[in-house]
């Protein structure tokens, strides 16, 4: 799947990310990866995921200028490469 | 994260110096159990405050760390407080009902010790049987079906022409290898001399890691052999107090694995304030967490790739630390070697090899 600005993304349940100063380390206890997100920007859009309807509204809520768009899908690209985050069931 | 991290991601956990076996490259000369060994309560409030430091996981080792009677308790307790588990174990105590029981938890990863594709070549270092024992543990495990456990050597003069049977033996396990390099901590500093891979050997691992090294974990040991060209995949830097520590088996932390020593005791999680304290605020990680001089490596031109490699290694060979790794594959670390006055190198602080013969040097330890 490729990731977009309509992409519905959550934090991997088995994901657990941790504060420390140049940004966050995030672990999966699953497939036992270690990623380190280097920006806390990336930090607070990965762990607000769930929160919003899409990528979009994430994006848009972490303040997020349209500019940065590009950089931060291709990290959440890479993000669920790694099973950081995963794409999330709407269930109504 | 040269300035360190909030909290280690690699910490290597001890559990105890008692051991069934006796290898020749021992990082933590083990044998004898010491007598102030934490114990299963102090284990247990040291997992309350790495939980709440939130440590990912640990690294469990010893000495054997299944020869501790409250070893299951002690895995139990720290998965259960979402800390994973990693454990080196020799073998000896999986047998086909414990590996059952290893197979039915989560977030543990197995790591059997094996320096030799042959008992001959395995035994000379780990000691008569210790082929057949970690064979039989293996054989366990995948009759439990555990899973993809790892096969773990330390890569010596020896073994280095084994790497692809060592592939193959961990390809037949569904298993994963993982190489380390032998450093010359603990009874490793009597043997390093004669087991370490020859200059020729190195540029061997290095080859067989950029052809392999996706599939092959080496806990970012060989980052000294960057010079050779490209750069191995992991973090290329020395990790010593800054992502990584010790806790050894009376509770005392060092900046890791491979220097338990006076010079790199930080301080014991017995102390006030216990390891969060030792690990946020001691001198000798501060310390380490300062940028560190290039020393004599400064004006050469491969110091970016090699970092100057490895601490330990320089520091129980008798090189001075700002000093080229004795295994710079430049040559520097050959020359560096050659002036070190002979007995002069440190010597690991503590020993608890078993006493075998009234001879053998070194078993008279104050305790």
């Amino acid at each position: 799947m490729t990731i977009d600005l309509d992409s519905v993304l959550e934090l991997h349940p088995q994901v657990a990310v941790r504060p420390e100063p140049f940004g966050a380390l995030a672990y999966h206890y699953g497939n036992r990866r270690l990623i380190f997100l280097k920006h806390p920007d990336v930090v607070r859009v990965v762990q607000r995921l769930a929160e919003h309807s899409d990528v979009a509204a994430t994006l848009g809520a972490c303040g997020i200028t349209p500019d940065r768009h590009d950089s931060f899908l291709a990290a959440l690209a890479s993000l669920q490469k790694s099973e950081i985050v995963r794409e999330r069931i709407v269930t109504c | 994260m040269k300035r360190g991290l909030d909290a280690p991601i690699c910490l290597t956990w001890e559990l105890t110096y008692a051991c069934n076996l006796q290898c020749v490259h021992c990082l933590s000369s083990s044998g004898q159990r010491d007598e102030r060994e934490l114990s299963t309560l102090e284990a247990k409030r040291v997992l309350d405050e790495l939980r709440d430091l939130q440590v990912f996981y640990i690294n469990i080792g010893g000495g054997e760390p299944m020869v501790r009677r409250d070893f299951f308790e002690l895995l139990e307790y720290s998965v259960g407080n979402g800390i994973g588990v990693k454990f080196s174990t020799n073998g000896a105590f999986i047998d086909a009902e414990k590996a059952r029981r290893l197979a039915a938890m989560d977030y543990l990863d197995i790591q059997i010790s094996l320096d030799g594709v042959d008992a001959a070549t395995n035994d000379a270092v780990r000691g008569v049987g210790s082929y057949d024992t970690a064979r039989r543990a293996m054989d366990n495990l995948a009759a439990a079906n555990f899973g993809p456990f790892k096969i773990s050597v330390v890569v010596t003069r020896h073994n280095v022409s084994q790497l692809d049977r060592f592939k193959a033996l961990a390809d037949s396990y569904g298993a994963q290898l993982r190489i380390t390099r032998l450093r010359p901590s603990g009874r490793g500093a009597d043997t390093w001399h004669e087991l370490h891979p020859t200059n020729g050997q190195q540029r061997q691992i290095y080859d067989w890691l950029m052809e392999h090294g996706e599939n092959v974990l080496t806990g970012d040991s060989f980052f000294h052999l960057n010079a050779f060209g490209e750069s191995l995949p992991g973090l290329n830097m020395c990790g010593a107090g800054r992502v990584v520590c010790l806790i050894d088996p009376v509770g005392d932390v060092y900046a890791c694995p491979f220097v338990i020593h006076d010079e790199f005791k930080a301080g014991n999680v017995r102390d006030e304030g216990g390891f969060s304290r030792v690990w946020k605020q001691s001198d000798l990680f501060r310390s380490l967490r300062e940028p560190q001089s290039a020393g004599a490596c400064a004006s050469c031109g491969s110091y970016d790739a090699c970092q100057g490699g490895c601490m330990a290694a320089k520091f129980f060979t008798g090189i001075p630390l700002d000093g080229p790794d004795p295994e710079c594959v430049g040559g520097d670390g050959e020359h560096a070697l050659s002036v070190v006055q002979p007995g002069s190198a440190p010597k690991p602080a503590m020993d608890h090899t078993k006493p075998v013969t009234l001879t053998r040097k070194n078993t008279l330890v104050a305790r």
